[in-house]
Formats: C-alpha cells, sequence, structure tokens
C-alpha cells in the first residue's frame, strides 16, 4: 500500500503514518540506521521505495545516514531518516552542516529513554534541547511534535514543506508513544496537503542576482536564498566553512556576521508562521495546561475531568517546538492565575516556557516524570488541583 | 598545457598549501585526467572531507562540496546514488580516509558505487600541524608521536582490496604523469576505484623527520618507490619500506548504483501490475 485508499478508517501506527506522510510528501532518498522504536519507519520505506522508484539505503551508521541524505539533497531529493536519542546524537555534527550550507533535510526522531542505552526502548521526551542545541555554535532549526498518529502524517509532510521554504533541517520529535500507538486513522474527509518544493521559490531574477551567476547563499530580503540543486548547470561550491554569497570561505567580519545573522533570523523571523499551537478552552480558563507530544493526549483528558469538577482548565498545545512560541504563549498565558506544564523529561521545555512568562506574574508550576511510563492524567489533575489551592483559586470561579 | 588549468579551477586563488606542498601536483594530476576523461564540467562532482588536501574543492571549477572530516564518502554516496550520471571524484587526506572516515570507506569499498576516492596520503594530520595518522609509517616521528609512532600503519591499498574495492592503485607526487594515467584508468572503471595519492608534507610531516625540503622529499619518493611490476620480482626484505606504485588490483563485480536501478524498475512494473489487477 503506497497511497492510502481514501476510503476507509483504518489502524495505523504512528511510525507507518511518518512514513505515509514522507511519501506522500515527495520524499526520495532515505538513509538510516536501525534503532528502536524508530525502525518501522525504515521498514515501511525500504518495502514500499522501490515500488515508487525512490531510494532507500541502509547506511553503516547515523554519521553516513546523515552524510548520505545531505549528499541527496544538494543534488536535488527530498531526503530524510529515522533514528532515536543515540543516533540523533550521533547526527549533531552534520546537522549543523546542513544548518550551515542550508540543506532541506527531514529527520523523524522516535525519542526513547537516555542519556546512553537508558531504557530501551520507553518513552521521554529526552530530545528537546538536543534538538535546538545539540549541535556546536549558532543556528536556528525547527522540530515539530505531533500528539497523535494522524498528526504524524501531517505533521511529516509540513517538515518536509519547511525543510523545502527555510532551507533548513527539520526534526520530527516523536514520542515513543506515538510512533507506537495504533489508532484510527481516516483522512478521506480531508483536502488535499499542500507540498512545497524548493524549486517553487527559484525564479529567474533571484538566480541573476549576482550579475548573471547563480548565488546560492544570496542574500535575499526572506533571509532565504534559492536553492539550484547541485549538478544542474549551476556549477558552484558547498562548505561547511563560513562563507560569501557565492559559496566560498571568508573570514571577513562582516560577510561572516550578516550570514550568521541571516541564519537564525531566517527562522527566528518567523516564528509566528512557522510555530503552530492549538488551544483548547484556552479563553475563560483560570489554569492553562502547556503540554506537547503524548502527554498532550493525558494532559487534555486531565483538563476534561477537571472541568467536569468544575475547575477553569484550557489546554495549550504546542504542536511545534522550536523555534518556540514564546510570544504566543504570553498572549495565551499572560492574565492567567495559574500556568503547568508536564512533561516526560526533567522539565527541558518548562526552561523556556517559564521564561516567556517572566514578569507576568503568572505561577508557573513544571511536573516532570523520568521513570519510563507516559504521564498519567491523575498527576496533572492533581498538580493542577493542589497549586490552585496553593495560589488560591477557588473552584468555578475567580480570585 | 596552459588551458587544462584554466578551465579547471576557480579564480578564487590564492590557495592555502604551504610552497612545496605535494597537494598542488595531485590536483594537477587530477585536471590532467579530467582533460583526457573530456567529461564535461557540469556533470563532474568532485565531493573532498576536512584536511589540507579536501581544500582542493573549492579550488576546482566543478559542482563541489567540501563536507565535514572523514564524511566526504557519505555525501558522495547519498548524491551518487541518486544522481548516477554524475561523474564522482573523492578526494580525502589519510587521517580524513583512514581514521576518522574509516568506516565509511570500507563500506564505499564494499557497496562498490561507481566513483573513484583519492586519498591523499601525506603519512600525516597535515591541517592541524603534524599529528601521526592511521598511515603514518611505524617509528616516523609527529608531534603527538615525539619519540616515533608506535602505531602499525594500515596498508590502504590491502585495506581497500580486502573492503571489495574492485579498483585499487597507487601513485605519487613525484610521478606525477603516472598518476594522471591512474586517475583516468580508476574513472574509466565501472566500480569503487581508489588512487591512493603519496604526497609531500615538508612542513607537518618533513621538518619532524629530517626531510624539511620539498624537494628532497621529492627525490626520497623517487628513490623509494618500486612499481608494481619491479615489486613482483623482489623479495619482502628489498620491499621493507618501499612504496609501491602502479595498478595493484582491478576486478569487475556488480556496480551499487546499476543493482539499484534494477530494483527499482522490477518493484515499479510489480506494482503497476499489482495496480492494474486492482482495477479488474
Ligand atoms: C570531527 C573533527 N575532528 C577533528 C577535526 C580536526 N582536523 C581537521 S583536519 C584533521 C586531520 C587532517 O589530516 P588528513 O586527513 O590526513 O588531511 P591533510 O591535512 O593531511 O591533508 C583534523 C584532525 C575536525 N575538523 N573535525
Ligand atoms: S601542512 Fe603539509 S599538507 Fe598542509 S598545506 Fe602545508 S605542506 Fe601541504
Ligand atoms: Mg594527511
Amino acid at each position: 500500500m503506497t497511497e492510502i485508499k481514501n476510503k476507509h478508517v483504518q489502524l495505523m501506527q504512528g511510525n507507518e503514518a511518518c512514513a505515509l506522510g514522507a511519501i506522500k510528501a515527495g520524499a526520495s532518498f532515505f538513509g538510516g540506521y536501525p534503532i528502536t522504536p524508530s525502525t518501522e519507519i525504515a521498514e515501511y520505506i525500504a518495502r514500499e521505495f522501490p515500488k515508487l522508484g525512490r531510494y532507500f539505503m541502509q547506511m553503516e551508521d547515523e554519521i553516513a545516514s546523515i552524510g548520505a541524505m545531505i549528499g541527496a539533497s544538494m543534488v536535488g531529493h527530498k531526503a530524510f531518516t529515522a533514528t532515536s536519542g543515540p543516533g540523533f546524537s550521533l547526527m549533531q555534527e552534520l546537522i549543523g552542516y546542513a544548518a550551515v550550507a542550508e540543506i532541506p533535510l527531514v529527520i523523524i526522531d522516535v525519542m526513547r529513554f537516555g542519556p546512553s542505552t537508558g531504557l530501551p526502548t520507553m518513552p521521554q521526551s529526552g530530545d528537546i534541547m538536543q534538538a535546538r542545541w545539540g549541535t556546536h555554535g549558532d543556528h536556528s532549526i525547527i522540530a515539530l511534535s505531533p500528539s497523535s498518529v494522524q498528526e504524524a502524517y501531517y505533521t511529516t509532510i509540513r517538515a518536509f514543506n519547511l525543510a523545502e521554504q527555510y532551507r533548513t533541517p527539520v526534526v520530527v520529535l516523536l514520542d515513543e508513544k506515538i510512533g507506537h500507538l495504533r489508532e484510527g486513522f481516516d483522512i478521506s474527509q480531508d483536502l488535499e496537503p499542500e507540498i512545497i518544493n524548493r524549486a517553487d521559490f527559484v525564479d529567474k531574477a533571484a538566480t541573476s542576482a549576482g550579475g548573471g551567476k547563480y548565488l546560492p547563499f544570496a542574500n535575499t530580503p526572506s533571509g532565504v536564498p534559492p536553492f539550484v540543486p547541485l549538478g544542474q548547470g549551476e556549477r558552484y561550491h558547498f562548505t561547511g566553512l563560513t562563507h560569501n554569497q557565492a559559496g566560498f570561505y571568508t573570514a571577513d567580519a562582516e560577510q561572516v556576521a550578516t550570514f550568521m545573522h541571516r541564519l537564525c533570523h531566517k527562522i527566528e523571523d518567523h516564528v509566528n508562521e512557522i510555530a503552530e499551537v492549538e488551544q483548547l478552552d484556552c479563553a475563560g480558563a483560570d489554569c492553562v495546561i502547556i503540554a506537547y507530544g503524548a502527554v498532550a493526549r493525558s494532559a487534555q483528558e486531565a483538563m476534561v475531568e477537571l472541568q467536569s469538577q468544575g475547575y477553569k482548565v484550557g489546554l495549550l498545545r504546542l504542536k511545534t517546538i522550536w523555534p518556540f512560541p514564546a510570544e504566543q504563549i504570553r498572549e495565551i498565558c499572560a492574565d492567567k492565575k495559574l500556568v503547568v506544564m508536564p512533561e516526560m523529561n526533567m522539565g527541558q521545555l518548562a526552561v523556556e516556557a517559564k521564561a516567556a512568562l517572566i514578569g507576568s506574574g503568572v505561577p508557573f508550576h513544571s511536573i516532570t516524570q523520568v521513570n519510563g511510563r507516559l504521564i498519567a492524567p491523575a498527576p496533572i489533575m492533581q498538580a493542577v488541583i493542589e497549586q490552585m489551592a496553593e495560589h488560591s483559586v477557588k473552584q468555578g470561579g475567580g480570585r | 598545457m596552459e588551458a587544462v588549468y584554466e578551465k579547471y579551477f576557480r579564480d578564487n586563488l590564492p590557495h592555502i598549501w604551504c610552497p612545496g606542498c605535494g597537494n598542488g601536483i595531485v590536483m594537477s594530476a587530477l585536471a590532467r585526467a579530467l582533460d583526457k576523461l573530456g567529461y564535461p564540467q557540469d556533470d563532474i562532482l568532485l565531493v573532498s572531507g576536512i584536511g589540507c588536501s579536501s581544500r582542493m574543492s573549492g579550488y576546482m571549477d566543478l559542482n563541489t562540496v567540501h563536507t565535514a572530516h572523514g564524511r566526504a564518502l557519505a555525501f558522495a554516496t547519498g548524491a551518487k546514488v541518486c544522481e548516477p550520471r554524475l561523474k564522482t571524484f573523492v578526494v580525502m587526506g589519510d587521517g580524513d580516509a583512514a581514521a576518522i572516515g574509516g568506516n565509511h570507506f570500507i563500506h564505499a569499498c564494499r557497496r562498490n558505487i561507481d566513483m573513484t576516492a583519492i586519498v591523499i596520503n601525506n603519512s600525516i594530520y597535515g591541517m592541524t600541524g603534524g599529528q601521526f595518522s592511521p598511515l603514518t609509517p611505524t617509528g616516523k616521528r609527529a608531534t603527538t608521536a615525539p619519540y616515533g609512532s608506535i602505531d602499525r600503519a594500515f596498508n590502504l591499498v590491502d585495506l581497500a582490496k580486502g573492503a571489495g574495492a574492485t579498483y585499487v592503485a597507487r601513485g605519487d607526487v613525484f610521478h606525477a604523469a603516472q598518476l594522471t594515467n591512474l586517475l583516468v584508468e580508476a574513472s574509466r572503471h565501472k566500480g569503487f576505484a581508489v588512487v591512493e595519492a603519496v604526497a609531500t608534507c615538508p612542513i607537518s610531516f618533513g621538518r619532524y623527520n629530517n626531510i624539511p625540503e620539498p624537494a628532497d622529499m621529492l627525490f626520497w619518493l623517487r628513490d623509494n618507490t618500486v612499481t608494481v611490476q619491479q615489486a613482483a620480482k623482489m623479495s619482502d626484505e628489498e620491499l621493507t619500506d618501499k612504496i609501491i606504485i602502479g595498478k595493484h588490483f582491478e576486478t569487475e563485480a556488480v556496480e551499487y548504483c546499476e543493482e539499484m536501478a534494477r530494483l527499482l524498475a522490477d518493484k515499479q512494473a510489480d506494482n503497476e501490475k499489482a495496480g492494474d489487477e486492482n482495477e479488474v
């Protein structure tokens, strides 16, 4: 099955949905190395890609995997991989390379418990900060986190679209619980998803900006230079060295600074277009639960239960982790009486959320759990009730 | 002769190489080889790693990629598999190919993808100032082997052959014409071809090993190289410390991109058949 038969509701696994999403997005190269809990993606692609005339390669390690992906993307292919924490760590040097050389890539990181081999392969949202700061030096990155199987499909398509549009590696941070979850999948009533290709941004004017010569790293107004694949007549150069607009090494302080700022700003200046959040009953709520990934499902259950007990609770679900939607969080939460944030880690993203609320005076409570189990609704409810009491927010009423 | 230089080199000189460095000789051998091969420049992909030698990609007017230390073959693999029409050359240093990139090197040999891997072996980490590499001969001095290296060295020719490369040769920068011919032959070979180019690094190797003069290093190469044909008539004892140059090995084996094309054609045909049946 390569195309979804849009007729029936199917039972599907999150990892399979990612693979299907990649196929739909037009991915044509997969380079990977097996690691639980991501391997179903490689297996699915190994089976389906040949039938579609697309390339699947099992590489000798994760460094080779991302190296091959970068090579494939340079010559114009949409490349992706699926891995988990240990493999994601091995990829970091070349994720930095892809950021600097502005190579579109998609990495599906099905997160497992760490550090090291950890508790294989129990869930932990352990790679939140690794996705942001795993490489050396400064660059921005995009990371998305779906909360359901169907969303894993659309998130993967979006990851490819964003990679093409912003010329950047994009990470799908998939909780193991979503990767291995099987649930109903029905997109029969949905609109066809938009598919973005790097070629959409290449027009003649852009390529001739350099006086008839293609500038692969042009300082365009959007911050994203048009990408003409290597080997299609524009002979140019890729390097991990800081480079000028033509792509050649420069140590000129001004050019280096311009380049570095463009690299960060091409993403950070577009947070509102890139970062998606979902609000459930946040308006009028006393307490907002901020959650992402699998934990958002428990958080939603906790919210519903708390509401039935008379608490005014809303859920702010982060579908995008990086760039971090600080402004949106501030707008939604600044007038609340309490914000709680459950995470399957020691509070990696709470650091950012808390920082977003500095000066608002809203009490912020981070709920952490690192025992290899998904956070259940109960501890979230308990924390909300306790914190509401502590900050004397009455049930069903104002302060 | 001059036409060769103008055509294949970009106008962004000066290069970073020290006076007397052997890297330039390898680059000119490659330019001459490309001229003999006659591929359109637009169809040539040159991928390099990180090191003095790997800076070559920035100087040549081809489709060029300067990658990360040790990873050139991984990049080249993805690019070549997706675009088999690209005539692919990969330039690496000895540390690049045999130490940090050793895993990619043996697996590239095993896969037998049609490309030419040029390992510029100057027996040292040149770029970082002279630390020993897996190809530094035992006993030679380096900044991290001040008393002489106690490590054993790889024989890259044996390593490549053992790992499955289907063409293996060794040239050197004294015999530049032969090196050119080996590169031509390697590129014409269908499959993964390895050319070890023994090179001189007077600054980071010669200086620590009593041959600081570039010309003396070249003469040293002249005096210590023997051809494959000569070596066949020499005893192991006579061959101690000799560098054996020429084509060492060539064989035919299934080439990866062709095998991939076959698989894709088969499965697409199956898929279409299955599709037709479903429609009935
Ligand atoms: C991951 C990583 N480790 C270490 C280095 C530092 N480094 C740069 S070049 C090099 C060695 C170069 O030696 P070789 O590959 O033989 O190339 P040469 O400079 O001799 O041509 C090293 C260790 C690096 N750039 N990246
Ligand atoms: S250090 Fe050695 S290899 Fe590097 S440029 Fe100088 S002479 Fe050449
Ligand atoms: Mg070297």
